[in-house]
């Protein structure tokens, strides 16, 4: 009763805000109902017993891909007439997008209907008393290990590819060098002089 | 509590609501209270390591001050600046408050007493701190000005910055407790260093290390002294929160301080031993896990209050320099040293 009272919560608050997230005029609305949707797809995911899944996708796309979007669609200067003014020329392709999607959904509720994929067999049966979390290490760590790596390597690239365009030789910055900072003593620093009256200091 | 109200005759999903809520105001409500104090014990703190009183005057001692300040917030008016985004503006405050809350769910306050026993508790705490961002970045983003704007960005870079490392450290601890949930890793840690004898991976010294990290990032998370570099006065006039008023205004004010309390447990649980006496002696077990729980987020509380006392704000440069350049290789190498020591300790053992 209650699982089903929190499954139509959470499916109904995921369609309205992804509803929003494309209808709302202002971008920063746009990505906080995207949070919203994501949040409540993690809560369907609790539901379904995938609750590694369900945190990894708050950890990860609300923690940090959606923190970057808000950063992003907070900082630019957005011309709203002018995105507006662009909308008639994608129709169509909108269009052919949407007519995809459709179509797509419509396949795989006839698919699932049809009767179960044969994939799942393949592997031996996990016991039940191992928990998600431990049953998907398994899993990854031994019969997927080197897609898991390749993920892993498709990552680094992508990241060396971000740091390669950024970084840039700046000759404007005078970074602060700690350990020079700790080396220097009083002697590096200053001197005596016996000075004599009447004449300029020589520096 | 489920089976005490399935008792009193209600059906077991309902029992179970029931026993939830229960459960949630039980930890809620004594939490807010404790919020209360904790802000009168850091003002004594401070106060006394500056050689001043601190609040003295309302009540014994003082004692009653926060609900003085408490009172005094709720008769205000609450404002909203006309250039404001209403909704938002409302909505940062009540969204940095209860993410203060929800992790308390998974805490354990004594052997199986936690509001919910699940098996990604530590997840969870990572999943709920994250979201705290949110709450800083929208009250800069709505109050449509442009210092709390600069703080939110602030905040937002720290606290993203610091929660890799936190996640490397969280990591660490994983791996030698072997689970992600809250109990467990307070269990793993009974007799867990020194011949036995110690409760507590602070004693182990390929973690030690690891609980400082923790401890530092902590500070950070929470935007405690030297890191208030979002409540820096000096250069942001006050900070996010500059154009809350009264009751929004108090509830930054008392999630900042939950969460600290919050950091104080999570510290206890996940390297002090939680729950258990510091020291695996027998006698030391017929206190209440609860009282040990409390005496060590008292102690990391005054920590927190001794680091805001003596020690002065960063720049933001050599923050992010100690987030990036110090801590994350630092934990990503003690990640590797760990999970090292622990293949050739527990080689032929399945994980």
């Amino acid at each position: 009763m209650i699982q089903l009272l929190a499954f139509y919560l959470f499916a109904a608050v995921v369609c309205v805000s992804g509803a929003f997230t494309i209808l709302s005029r202002n971008p920063v609305h746009s990505v906080l109902w995207l949070i919203l949707a994501f949040f409540n797809a993690a809560g369907l995911m609790v539901l379904a017993n995938a609750e590694f899944i369900a945190m990894l996708l708050v950890i990860v796309y609300v923690g940090a891909v959606a923190v970057l979007f808000l950063f992003v669609v907070m900082m630019l200067n957005i011309d709203f007439a002018e995105l507006r003014a662009g909308v008639m020329k994608y129709a169509a392709v909108g269009f052919a997008l949407a007519v995809a999607l459709v179509a797509e959904i419509l396949i795989a509720v006839g698919a699932y209907s049809a009767g179960t994929l044969q994939l799942g067999r393949r592997i031996a049966p996990i016991d039940a008393k191992v928990n998600n979390i431990e049953a998907i290490g398994q899993l990854l760590y031994s019969r997927y290990l080197f897609v898991f790596e390749g993920a892993g390597l498709v990552l680094l690239v992508a990241m060396i590819g971000a740091i390669v365009l950024t970084l840039r030789p700046r000759t404007d910055v005078k970074p602060q060098k700690i350990s020079r900072q700790v080396q220097r003593r009083a002697k590096d620093a200053t001197r005596n002089v016996n000075h004599p009256v009447g004449q300029g200091v020589e520096l | 509590m489920t089976p005490f109200f399935q008792w009193l005759g209600l059906p077991f999903e309902w029992a179970w609501f029931v026993a939830t809520i229960a459960g949630i105001l039980l930890i809620s409500l004594p939490l807010m209270l404790a919020v209360a104090m904790i802000i009168y014990v850091d003002r004594k703190i401070w106060a006394a390591m500056a050689l001043r009183r601190g609040p003295n005057v309302v009540g014994p001692l003082g004692l009653l001050q926060s609900f003085a300040d408490g009172l005094k917030v709720f008769l205000q008016e609450t404002i909203i600046p006309s250039g404001a985004n209403k909704t938002l503006f409302l909505l940062a405050p009540i969204i940095t408050f209860t993410v203060a809350l929800i992790v308390w769910a998974v805490v354990p306050f004594q052997a199986n007493v936690a509001l919910s026993h699940i098996n990604v508790g530590l997840l969870y705490v990572l999943a709920a701190s994250s979201l705290g961002v949110y709450g800083i970045i929208l009250a800069g983003w709505a109050s449509n000005s442009k210092y709390p704007f600069y703080s939110a960005i602030r905040a937002a870079a720290q606290m993203v910055s610091y929660e890799v490392s936190i996640g490397f450290v969280l990591i660490s601890v994983v791996l030698w407790a072997g689970t992600f949930n809250l109990g467990d890793i307070v269990e793993a840690q009974k007799g867990s260093a020194i011949f036995g004898w110690v409760n507590g991976y602070f004693a182990n010294p390929l973690l030690f290390p690891m609980a400082i990290v923790f401890f530092i990032s902590s500070l950070a998370e929470t935007q405690r002294a030297p890191f208030d570099l979002t409540e820096a006065e000096s250069e942001l006039v006050a900070g996010y929160q500059t154009e809350y008023s009264s009751m929004a205004f108090a509830l930054y004010w008392l999630g900042e301080y939950a969460n600290v309390i919050l950091m104080c447990a999570l510290n206890a649980t996940l390297f002090w031993g939680g729950y258990l006496p510091p020291i695996d002696w027998a006698p030391l077990y017929y206190v209440p896990g609860i009282i040990w729980l409390l005496a060590k987020m008292c102690f990391f509380f005054f920590c927190f209050s001794w680091v805001k006392a003596t020690v002065p704000r960063y720049r933001y440069d050599q923050l992010m320099r100690l987030g990036w350049k110090i801590f994350l290789p630092l934990s990503l190498l003690f990640v590797f040293l760990v999970s090292g020591y622990l293949m050739l300790a527990r080689v032929g053992v399945p994980a």
